[in-house]
Protein backbone atom coordinates (compact mmCIF):
# COMPACT_ATOMS: atom_id res chain seq x y z
CA UNK A 1 0.00 0.00 0.00
CA UNK A 2 1.79 3.11 -1.18
CA UNK A 3 -1.24 5.35 -0.63
CA UNK A 4 -2.09 6.28 2.89
CA UNK A 5 -5.61 5.71 4.06
CA UNK A 6 -7.43 9.01 3.67
CA UNK A 7 -10.92 10.31 3.62
CA UNK A 8 -10.32 12.41 0.55
CA UNK A 9 -9.87 9.83 -2.17
CA UNK A 10 -10.38 6.18 -3.03
CA UNK A 11 -7.79 3.68 -4.13
CA UNK A 12 -6.70 5.10 -7.46
CA UNK A 13 -7.56 3.71 -10.86
CA UNK A 14 -5.26 3.80 -13.90
CA UNK A 15 -6.18 7.34 -14.93
CA UNK A 16 -5.75 8.78 -11.44
CA UNK A 17 -2.46 6.90 -11.09
CA UNK A 18 -1.21 8.50 -14.28
CA UNK A 19 -2.25 11.92 -13.03
CA UNK A 20 -0.47 11.24 -9.74
CA UNK A 21 2.69 10.28 -11.61
CA UNK A 22 2.57 13.51 -13.62
CA UNK A 23 1.93 15.47 -10.45
CA UNK A 24 4.85 13.72 -8.78
CA UNK A 25 7.17 14.60 -11.65
CA UNK A 26 6.09 18.26 -11.55
CA UNK A 27 6.43 18.41 -7.77
CA UNK A 28 9.90 16.83 -7.85
CA UNK A 29 11.00 19.35 -10.48
CA UNK A 30 9.60 22.24 -8.45
CA UNK A 31 11.23 21.09 -5.22
CA UNK A 32 14.54 20.42 -6.96
CA UNK A 33 14.36 23.87 -8.51
CA UNK A 34 13.73 25.38 -5.10
CA UNK A 35 16.63 23.41 -3.61
CA UNK A 36 18.85 24.52 -6.47
CA UNK A 37 18.04 28.19 -5.91
CA UNK A 38 18.80 27.86 -2.20
CA UNK A 39 22.04 25.92 -2.70
CA UNK A 40 23.10 28.31 -5.45
CA UNK A 41 22.50 31.26 -3.16
CA UNK A 42 24.41 29.60 -0.33
CA UNK A 43 27.34 28.78 -2.60
CA UNK A 44 27.37 32.25 -4.11
CA UNK A 45 27.65 33.72 -0.62
CA UNK A 46 30.41 31.30 0.29
CA UNK A 47 28.35 29.54 2.93
CA UNK A 48 29.81 26.07 2.28
CA UNK A 49 33.37 27.10 3.09
CA UNK A 50 35.27 25.06 5.65
CA UNK A 51 36.10 28.33 7.35
CA UNK A 52 32.46 28.55 8.41
CA UNK A 53 31.67 24.85 8.85
CA UNK A 54 35.04 23.62 10.12
CA UNK A 55 34.66 24.50 13.80
CA UNK A 56 31.34 22.62 13.83
CA UNK A 57 32.06 19.48 11.80
CA UNK A 58 35.81 19.02 11.44
CA UNK A 59 37.35 17.34 14.51
CA UNK A 60 40.77 18.47 13.32
CA UNK A 61 39.79 22.13 13.55
CA UNK A 62 41.44 24.03 16.38
CA UNK A 63 38.18 25.41 17.79
CA UNK A 64 36.17 22.19 17.28
CA UNK A 65 36.67 20.93 20.83
CA UNK A 66 35.83 24.27 22.42
CA UNK A 67 32.72 24.70 20.28
CA UNK A 68 31.34 21.28 21.09
CA UNK A 69 32.18 21.66 24.77
CA UNK A 70 30.01 24.79 24.74
CA UNK A 71 27.23 22.99 22.90
CA UNK A 72 27.44 20.01 25.26
CA UNK A 73 27.13 22.28 28.28
CA UNK A 74 24.19 23.95 26.55
CA UNK A 75 22.36 20.67 26.04
CA UNK A 76 22.93 19.66 29.67
CA UNK A 77 21.71 23.01 30.98
CA UNK A 78 18.66 23.01 28.70
CA UNK A 79 17.67 19.50 29.73
CA UNK A 80 18.30 20.26 33.41
CA UNK A 81 16.06 23.33 33.40
CA UNK A 82 13.37 21.50 31.42
CA UNK A 83 13.31 18.48 33.73
CA UNK A 84 13.25 20.58 36.90
CA UNK A 85 10.40 22.69 35.51
CA UNK A 86 8.59 19.56 34.37
CA UNK A 87 8.77 17.78 37.73
CA UNK A 88 7.67 20.89 39.63
CA UNK A 89 4.85 21.50 37.13
CA UNK A 90 3.53 17.96 37.46
CA UNK A 91 3.56 18.08 41.27
CA UNK A 92 1.99 21.55 41.55
CA UNK A 93 -0.38 20.94 38.64
CA UNK A 94 -1.69 17.79 40.30
CA UNK A 95 -2.20 19.68 43.56
CA UNK A 96 -4.11 22.43 41.74
CA UNK A 97 -6.25 19.90 39.89
CA UNK A 98 -7.05 18.00 43.09
CA UNK A 99 -7.83 21.25 44.89
CA UNK A 100 -10.10 22.30 42.06
CA UNK A 101 -11.93 18.99 42.14
CA UNK A 102 -12.29 18.97 45.93
CA UNK A 103 -13.26 22.52 46.88
CA UNK A 104 -16.82 23.70 46.42
CA UNK A 105 -18.31 25.85 43.75
CA UNK A 106 -17.28 29.13 45.42
CA UNK A 107 -13.82 28.00 46.51
CA UNK A 108 -13.14 27.13 42.91
CA UNK A 109 -13.46 30.72 41.67
CA UNK A 110 -10.01 32.01 42.81
CA UNK A 111 -8.39 28.84 41.46
CA UNK A 112 -10.02 29.25 38.07
CA UNK A 113 -8.98 32.92 38.09
CA UNK A 114 -5.37 31.93 38.79
CA UNK A 115 -5.45 29.31 36.03
CA UNK A 116 -6.91 31.73 33.48
CA UNK A 117 -4.40 34.48 34.28
CA UNK A 118 -1.34 32.25 34.18
CA UNK A 119 -2.56 30.57 31.01
CA UNK A 120 -3.26 33.91 29.35
CA UNK A 121 0.25 35.30 29.82
CA UNK A 122 3.17 34.67 27.47
CA UNK A 123 5.76 32.36 29.03
CA UNK A 124 8.48 34.87 28.27
CA UNK A 125 6.70 37.44 30.47
CA UNK A 126 6.38 34.91 33.31
CA UNK A 127 10.06 34.00 33.03
CA UNK A 128 10.97 37.69 33.07
CA UNK A 129 8.89 38.25 36.20
CA UNK A 130 10.44 35.21 37.88
CA UNK A 131 14.02 36.18 37.00
CA UNK A 132 13.87 39.96 37.45
CA UNK A 133 10.96 40.71 39.77
CA UNK A 134 11.29 37.99 42.40
CA UNK A 135 14.70 39.26 43.63
CA UNK A 136 13.20 42.79 43.81
CA UNK A 137 10.47 41.66 46.15
CA UNK A 138 12.94 39.84 48.38
CA UNK A 139 12.81 36.25 47.13
CA UNK A 140 16.41 35.11 47.31
CA UNK A 141 17.15 32.24 44.95
CA UNK A 142 20.92 32.61 45.03
CA UNK A 143 21.35 30.00 47.75
CA UNK A 144 19.82 27.26 45.63
CA UNK A 145 22.12 24.87 43.75
CA UNK A 146 22.47 25.93 40.11
CA UNK A 147 22.11 29.63 40.72
CA UNK A 148 19.51 32.34 40.63
CA UNK A 149 18.85 32.44 36.88
CA UNK A 150 18.28 28.69 36.60
CA UNK A 151 15.67 28.79 39.35
CA UNK A 152 14.09 31.96 37.99
CA UNK A 153 13.73 30.20 34.64
CA UNK A 154 12.38 27.06 36.31
CA UNK A 155 9.86 29.06 38.34
CA UNK A 156 8.71 31.01 35.29
CA UNK A 157 8.26 27.84 33.23
CA UNK A 158 6.56 26.11 36.16
CA UNK A 159 4.11 28.97 36.70
CA UNK A 160 2.86 28.51 33.16
CA UNK A 161 3.05 24.75 32.82
CA UNK A 162 1.57 23.81 36.19
CA UNK A 163 -1.80 25.22 35.15
CA UNK A 164 -1.55 23.38 31.83
CA UNK A 165 -0.92 20.22 33.83
CA UNK A 166 -3.77 21.01 36.18
CA UNK A 167 -6.02 20.99 33.11
CA UNK A 168 -4.47 17.78 31.77
CA UNK A 169 -4.92 16.03 35.14
CA UNK A 170 -8.47 17.29 35.46
CA UNK A 171 -9.31 16.00 31.98
CA UNK A 172 -7.59 12.70 32.80
CA UNK A 173 -9.61 12.22 36.00
CA UNK A 174 -12.82 13.32 34.30
CA UNK A 175 -12.27 10.79 31.51
CA UNK A 176 -12.33 7.86 33.95
CA UNK A 177 -15.58 5.90 34.23
CA UNK A 178 -17.76 7.18 37.06
CA UNK A 179 -17.88 3.69 38.53
CA UNK A 180 -14.20 3.89 39.50
CA UNK A 181 -14.81 6.60 42.05
CA UNK A 182 -18.09 5.14 43.21
CA UNK A 183 -16.57 1.69 43.69
CA UNK A 184 -13.61 3.13 45.60
CA UNK A 185 -15.88 5.09 47.91
CA UNK A 186 -18.12 2.05 48.35
CA UNK A 187 -15.19 -0.08 49.51
CA UNK A 188 -14.70 2.42 52.32
CA UNK A 189 -11.81 4.53 51.02
CA UNK A 190 -11.94 8.19 52.00
CA UNK A 191 -12.23 10.68 49.17
CA UNK A 192 -8.53 11.53 49.58
CA UNK A 193 -7.59 7.86 49.32
CA UNK A 194 -9.90 7.45 46.33
CA UNK A 195 -8.08 10.25 44.54
CA UNK A 196 -4.61 9.05 45.53
CA UNK A 197 -4.99 5.31 45.14
CA UNK A 198 -7.60 4.88 42.43
CA UNK A 199 -8.20 7.93 40.25
CA UNK A 200 -4.79 9.61 39.89
CA UNK A 201 -2.79 6.45 39.02
CA UNK A 202 -5.22 5.65 36.21
CA UNK A 203 -5.38 9.24 35.05
CA UNK A 204 -1.59 9.47 34.94
CA UNK A 205 -1.33 6.44 32.73
CA UNK A 206 -3.62 7.90 30.10
CA UNK A 207 -1.90 11.27 30.46
CA UNK A 208 1.62 10.01 29.76
CA UNK A 209 1.63 11.01 26.06
CA UNK A 210 0.32 14.48 26.96
CA UNK A 211 3.03 14.80 29.60
CA UNK A 212 5.75 14.00 27.07
CA UNK A 213 4.29 16.41 24.51
CA UNK A 214 4.35 19.11 27.16
CA UNK A 215 7.98 18.25 27.94
CA UNK A 216 8.77 19.16 24.32
CA UNK A 217 7.12 22.55 24.83
CA UNK A 218 9.09 23.12 28.03
CA UNK A 219 12.36 22.13 26.35
CA UNK A 220 11.74 24.67 23.62
CA UNK A 221 10.70 27.35 26.07
CA UNK A 222 13.94 27.12 28.08
CA UNK A 223 15.54 29.03 25.21
CA UNK A 224 13.43 32.11 26.05
CA UNK A 225 15.85 32.92 28.87
CA UNK A 226 18.29 34.15 26.20
CA UNK A 227 16.34 37.42 26.09
CA UNK A 228 16.29 37.89 29.84
CA UNK A 229 19.44 36.81 31.63
CA UNK A 230 22.63 34.84 31.30
CA UNK A 231 22.03 31.13 31.53
CA UNK A 232 24.19 28.91 29.36
CA UNK A 233 21.48 26.85 27.70
CA UNK A 234 21.72 25.56 24.14
CA UNK A 235 20.57 28.67 22.27
CA UNK A 236 22.68 31.06 24.39
CA UNK A 237 25.72 28.90 23.71
CA UNK A 238 24.90 28.96 20.01
CA UNK A 239 24.59 32.72 20.17
CA UNK A 240 28.05 33.12 21.71
CA UNK A 241 29.53 30.73 19.14
CA UNK A 242 27.96 32.81 16.38
CA UNK A 243 29.32 36.01 17.84
CA UNK A 244 32.86 34.59 17.97
CA UNK A 245 32.97 32.71 14.68
CA UNK A 246 30.60 34.88 12.63
CA UNK A 247 28.85 31.92 11.05
CA UNK A 248 25.15 32.37 11.93
CA UNK A 249 23.68 30.02 9.31
CA UNK A 250 25.97 27.12 10.18
CA UNK A 251 25.71 27.53 13.94
CA UNK A 252 21.94 27.91 14.05
CA UNK A 253 21.46 24.96 11.67
CA UNK A 254 23.44 22.78 14.08
CA UNK A 255 21.60 24.17 17.13
CA UNK A 256 18.23 23.68 15.42
CA UNK A 257 19.16 20.11 14.44
CA UNK A 258 19.99 19.32 18.06
CA UNK A 259 16.63 20.66 19.26
CA UNK A 260 14.85 18.81 16.44
CA UNK A 261 16.63 15.54 17.24
CA UNK A 262 15.76 15.69 20.95
CA UNK A 263 12.17 16.80 20.41
CA UNK A 264 11.52 14.45 17.51
CA UNK A 265 12.62 11.47 19.58
CA UNK A 266 10.42 12.61 22.48
CA UNK A 267 7.49 13.03 20.08
CA UNK A 268 7.98 9.53 18.74
CA UNK A 269 8.14 8.20 22.29
CA UNK A 270 4.80 9.88 23.04
CA UNK A 271 3.26 8.38 19.89
CA UNK A 272 4.62 4.95 20.76
CA UNK A 273 3.22 5.03 24.29
CA UNK A 274 -0.11 6.28 22.99
CA UNK A 275 -0.31 3.46 20.48
CA UNK A 276 0.66 0.84 23.04
CA UNK A 277 -1.90 2.17 25.46
CA UNK A 278 -4.75 2.23 22.99
CA UNK A 279 -3.98 -1.43 22.32
CA UNK A 280 -3.54 -2.36 25.96
CA UNK A 281 -6.03 0.06 27.41
CA UNK A 282 -8.98 -1.97 26.32
CA UNK A 283 -7.62 -5.29 27.49
CA UNK A 284 -6.57 -3.75 30.80
CA UNK A 285 -10.05 -2.33 31.21
CA UNK A 286 -11.54 -5.70 30.36
CA UNK A 287 -9.30 -7.39 32.95
CA UNK A 288 -10.37 -4.86 35.55
CA UNK A 289 -14.00 -5.57 34.77
CA UNK A 290 -13.50 -9.29 35.08
CA UNK A 291 -11.65 -9.01 38.33
CA UNK A 292 -13.96 -6.41 39.76
CA UNK A 293 -16.84 -8.78 40.33
CA UNK A 294 -15.13 -11.34 42.60
CA UNK A 295 -13.27 -8.62 44.53
CA UNK A 296 -16.47 -6.74 45.15
CA UNK A 297 -18.11 -9.94 46.30
CA UNK A 298 -15.32 -10.86 48.70
CA UNK B 1 -0.11 51.15 39.75
CA UNK B 2 0.69 54.83 39.25
CA UNK B 3 3.84 53.78 37.38
CA UNK B 4 1.60 52.18 34.80
CA UNK B 5 -0.94 55.01 34.66
CA UNK B 6 1.79 57.61 34.17
CA UNK B 7 2.85 55.80 31.03
CA UNK B 8 -0.52 54.62 29.89
CA UNK B 9 -0.12 56.13 26.43
CA UNK B 10 3.11 54.15 25.93
CA UNK B 11 1.29 50.98 26.94
CA UNK B 12 -1.56 51.71 24.54
CA UNK B 13 0.98 52.21 21.75
CA UNK B 14 2.68 48.97 22.73
CA UNK B 15 -0.64 47.16 22.75
CA UNK B 16 -1.40 48.39 19.24
CA UNK B 17 2.04 47.39 17.95
CA UNK B 18 1.57 43.93 19.44
CA UNK B 19 -1.78 43.71 17.67
CA UNK B 20 -0.03 44.71 14.44
CA UNK B 21 2.50 41.88 14.81
CA UNK B 22 -0.38 39.49 15.49
CA UNK B 23 -2.40 40.58 12.47
CA UNK B 24 0.55 40.26 10.08
CA UNK B 25 1.40 36.86 11.51
CA UNK B 26 -2.23 35.77 11.13
CA UNK B 27 -2.32 36.92 7.51
CA UNK B 28 0.85 34.93 6.81
CA UNK B 29 0.53 31.77 8.87
CA UNK B 30 -3.09 30.84 8.11
CA UNK B 31 -2.74 30.57 4.29
CA UNK B 32 0.74 29.06 4.59
CA UNK B 33 -0.44 26.50 7.17
CA UNK B 34 -3.43 25.51 5.03
CA UNK B 35 -1.15 25.19 2.00
CA UNK B 36 1.24 22.90 3.89
CA UNK B 37 -1.73 20.89 5.15
CA UNK B 38 -2.92 20.52 1.56
CA UNK B 39 0.55 19.19 0.69
CA UNK B 40 0.40 16.71 3.56
CA UNK B 41 -2.94 15.21 2.53
CA UNK B 42 -2.33 15.32 -1.24
CA UNK B 43 -1.92 12.09 -3.20
CA UNK B 44 1.49 13.23 -4.47
CA UNK B 45 4.32 11.63 -2.45
CA UNK B 46 7.00 14.34 -2.82
CA UNK B 47 4.56 17.02 -1.68
CA UNK B 48 3.61 14.88 1.31
CA UNK B 49 7.28 14.42 2.16
CA UNK B 50 7.85 18.15 1.87
CA UNK B 51 4.90 18.84 4.19
CA UNK B 52 6.19 16.34 6.74
CA UNK B 53 9.68 17.85 6.57
CA UNK B 54 8.28 21.35 7.10
CA UNK B 55 6.17 20.37 10.09
CA UNK B 56 8.92 18.29 11.73
CA UNK B 57 11.40 21.11 11.34
CA UNK B 58 9.34 24.01 12.59
CA UNK B 59 7.39 22.19 15.28
CA UNK B 60 10.51 20.86 16.97
CA UNK B 61 12.61 24.01 16.77
CA UNK B 62 12.09 26.70 19.41
CA UNK B 63 10.58 29.90 18.02
CA UNK B 64 13.65 31.70 19.37
CA UNK B 65 15.97 29.65 17.14
CA UNK B 66 13.78 30.31 14.11
CA UNK B 67 13.94 34.04 14.90
CA UNK B 68 17.72 34.02 15.35
CA UNK B 69 18.09 32.17 12.08
CA UNK B 70 15.87 34.65 10.24
CA UNK B 71 17.51 37.75 11.67
CA UNK B 72 21.17 36.67 11.54
CA UNK B 73 21.14 33.96 8.88
CA UNK B 74 19.09 35.56 6.13
CA UNK B 75 21.24 38.75 5.87
CA UNK B 76 24.17 36.42 5.12
CA UNK B 77 22.23 35.39 2.03
CA UNK B 78 21.74 38.97 1.00
CA UNK B 79 18.19 39.20 2.30
CA UNK B 80 18.09 42.41 4.29
CA UNK B 81 15.05 43.79 5.98
CA UNK B 82 13.83 45.29 9.23
CA UNK B 83 13.71 43.35 12.49
CA UNK B 84 9.95 43.73 12.34
CA UNK B 85 9.92 41.82 9.05
CA UNK B 86 12.25 39.08 10.30
CA UNK B 87 10.30 38.80 13.55
CA UNK B 88 6.97 38.39 11.79
CA UNK B 89 8.54 36.03 9.24
CA UNK B 90 9.90 33.78 12.01
CA UNK B 91 6.53 33.77 13.76
CA UNK B 92 4.75 32.93 10.48
CA UNK B 93 7.09 30.02 9.67
CA UNK B 94 6.83 28.63 13.21
CA UNK B 95 3.05 29.01 13.49
CA UNK B 96 2.36 27.58 10.02
CA UNK B 97 3.51 24.14 11.18
CA UNK B 98 0.97 24.16 14.01
CA UNK B 99 -1.81 25.52 11.79
CA UNK B 100 -1.05 22.73 9.33
CA UNK B 101 -1.36 20.04 11.98
CA UNK B 102 -4.64 21.47 13.29
CA UNK B 103 -6.14 21.56 9.81
CA UNK B 104 -4.86 18.11 8.93
CA UNK B 105 -6.26 16.57 12.10
CA UNK B 106 -9.61 18.16 11.21
CA UNK B 107 -9.61 16.60 7.76
CA UNK B 108 -8.58 13.23 9.15
CA UNK B 109 -11.32 13.33 11.76
CA UNK B 110 -14.04 13.13 9.11
CA UNK B 111 -15.06 9.46 8.95
CA UNK B 112 -14.08 7.84 5.64
CA UNK B 113 -17.70 6.71 5.20
CA UNK B 114 -18.74 10.34 4.68
CA UNK B 115 -16.57 10.78 1.59
CA UNK B 116 -17.46 7.32 0.37
CA UNK B 117 -21.15 8.12 0.70
CA UNK B 118 -20.59 11.39 -1.17
CA UNK B 119 -18.89 9.54 -4.01
CA UNK B 120 -21.53 6.85 -4.11
CA UNK B 121 -24.34 9.36 -4.61
CA UNK B 122 -22.41 10.72 -7.57
CA UNK B 123 -20.65 13.82 -6.22
CA UNK B 124 -17.27 14.36 -7.83
CA UNK B 125 -14.08 15.13 -5.90
CA UNK B 126 -14.56 18.89 -5.58
CA UNK B 127 -18.27 18.57 -4.78
CA UNK B 128 -17.56 15.97 -2.14
CA UNK B 129 -14.89 18.20 -0.68
CA UNK B 130 -17.09 21.29 -0.77
CA UNK B 131 -20.41 19.91 0.43
CA UNK B 132 -19.45 16.96 2.62
CA UNK B 133 -15.86 16.83 3.88
CA UNK B 134 -14.82 20.45 4.39
CA UNK B 135 -17.96 21.64 6.23
CA UNK B 136 -17.42 18.89 8.77
CA UNK B 137 -13.64 19.28 8.86
CA UNK B 138 -13.81 23.04 9.44
CA UNK B 139 -16.02 22.55 12.49
CA UNK B 140 -13.59 20.08 14.02
CA UNK B 141 -10.70 22.40 13.22
CA UNK B 142 -12.09 25.31 15.25
CA UNK B 143 -10.98 24.25 18.77
CA UNK B 144 -7.39 23.16 17.96
CA UNK B 145 -6.86 26.00 15.48
CA UNK B 146 -8.16 28.45 18.07
CA UNK B 147 -5.64 27.31 20.66
CA UNK B 148 -2.86 27.44 18.07
CA UNK B 149 -3.75 31.03 17.27
CA UNK B 150 -4.01 32.09 20.92
CA UNK B 151 -0.57 30.53 21.48
CA UNK B 152 0.62 32.61 18.53
CA UNK B 153 -0.80 35.80 20.11
CA UNK B 154 1.31 35.03 23.17
CA UNK B 155 4.34 34.22 21.05
CA UNK B 156 4.17 37.75 19.66
CA UNK B 157 5.80 38.67 23.00
CA UNK B 158 8.83 36.59 21.96
CA UNK B 159 8.99 38.51 18.69
CA UNK B 160 8.86 41.68 20.79
CA UNK B 161 11.59 40.42 23.11
CA UNK B 162 13.63 39.80 20.01
CA UNK B 163 13.83 43.52 19.42
CA UNK B 164 11.01 44.63 17.15
CA UNK B 165 10.59 47.70 19.30
CA UNK B 166 7.49 49.55 20.33
CA UNK B 167 5.38 46.55 21.28
CA UNK B 168 4.16 45.70 24.78
CA UNK B 169 7.32 43.83 25.72
CA UNK B 170 9.70 46.50 24.46
CA UNK B 171 7.64 49.19 26.18
CA UNK B 172 7.96 47.34 29.47
CA UNK B 173 11.67 46.72 29.00
CA UNK B 174 12.31 50.33 28.02
CA UNK B 175 10.55 51.62 31.12
CA UNK B 176 12.33 49.24 33.50
CA UNK B 177 15.85 49.19 32.06
CA UNK B 178 16.25 52.67 30.63
CA UNK B 179 14.00 54.72 32.88
CA UNK B 180 14.40 52.75 36.08
CA UNK B 181 10.78 52.01 36.84
CA UNK B 182 10.33 48.95 39.08
CA UNK B 183 9.91 45.74 37.09
CA UNK B 184 7.21 44.58 39.48
CA UNK B 185 4.59 47.13 38.50
CA UNK B 186 5.61 47.58 34.88
CA UNK B 187 5.74 43.90 34.00
CA UNK B 188 3.53 42.46 36.74
CA UNK B 189 0.72 44.90 35.94
CA UNK B 190 1.29 46.88 32.74
CA UNK B 191 2.63 44.26 30.35
CA UNK B 192 0.66 41.42 31.93
CA UNK B 193 -2.67 43.24 31.72
CA UNK B 194 -1.87 44.21 28.14
CA UNK B 195 -1.45 40.60 27.11
CA UNK B 196 -4.47 39.48 29.11
CA UNK B 197 -6.46 42.08 27.14
CA UNK B 198 -5.49 40.12 24.04
CA UNK B 199 -5.67 36.50 25.19
CA UNK B 200 -8.72 36.52 27.47
CA UNK B 201 -11.14 38.04 24.93
CA UNK B 202 -9.69 35.74 22.27
CA UNK B 203 -10.26 32.75 24.55
CA UNK B 204 -13.85 33.83 25.28
CA UNK B 205 -14.51 34.36 21.58
CA UNK B 206 -13.13 30.91 20.86
CA UNK B 207 -15.47 29.34 23.41
CA UNK B 208 -18.50 31.04 21.85
CA UNK B 209 -17.37 29.92 18.43
CA UNK B 210 -16.79 26.36 19.63
CA UNK B 211 -20.31 26.18 21.01
CA UNK B 212 -21.69 27.58 17.75
CA UNK B 213 -20.02 25.03 15.53
CA UNK B 214 -20.07 22.04 17.85
CA UNK B 215 -21.55 18.97 16.20
CA UNK B 216 -22.59 15.69 17.71
CA UNK B 217 -21.09 12.83 15.83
Amino acid sequence: MSQQETVLYDAQGPRARRRTRIGTAVAVLLLLGLAYVVVQRLAERDQFSMEKWGPLIDPGNETFDAVWRLIGEGVVNTVRAAILAMVLSIVLGTLIAVARLSVGRIGRIPLIGLIEILRGLPVVVLVFIAVRVLPDVGVDLRGLPGGQVLWGLVIGLTAYNMVIFAEIVRAGVASLPKGQREAALATGLTSGQTMRLVLLPQAFRTMLPAIISQLIVVLKDTSLVTFIANYDELLSQGESIRRNLDNPIQTFVVIALLYIAINYLLGRLAQYIEKRQSGRGRSAAATVEQEAAPTAGA
Amino acid sequence: MSDVLENIDLFVDGYLTSLKIILWALAGSLPLGVLIAACRVSPIPPLRAFGTFWVTTFRNTPLTVVLFFCAFGLPELGINNSFFFFGVLGLVLYTSAFVCEAVRSGINSVPAGQAEAARSIGLDFSQGLRFVVLPQALRTVVPPLGSVLIAMFKNSAVVGAFGVGGDLWSTGLGLTSAQGYPALTIFGIGVAVGFLCITLPAGALLQVLERRVAIAR
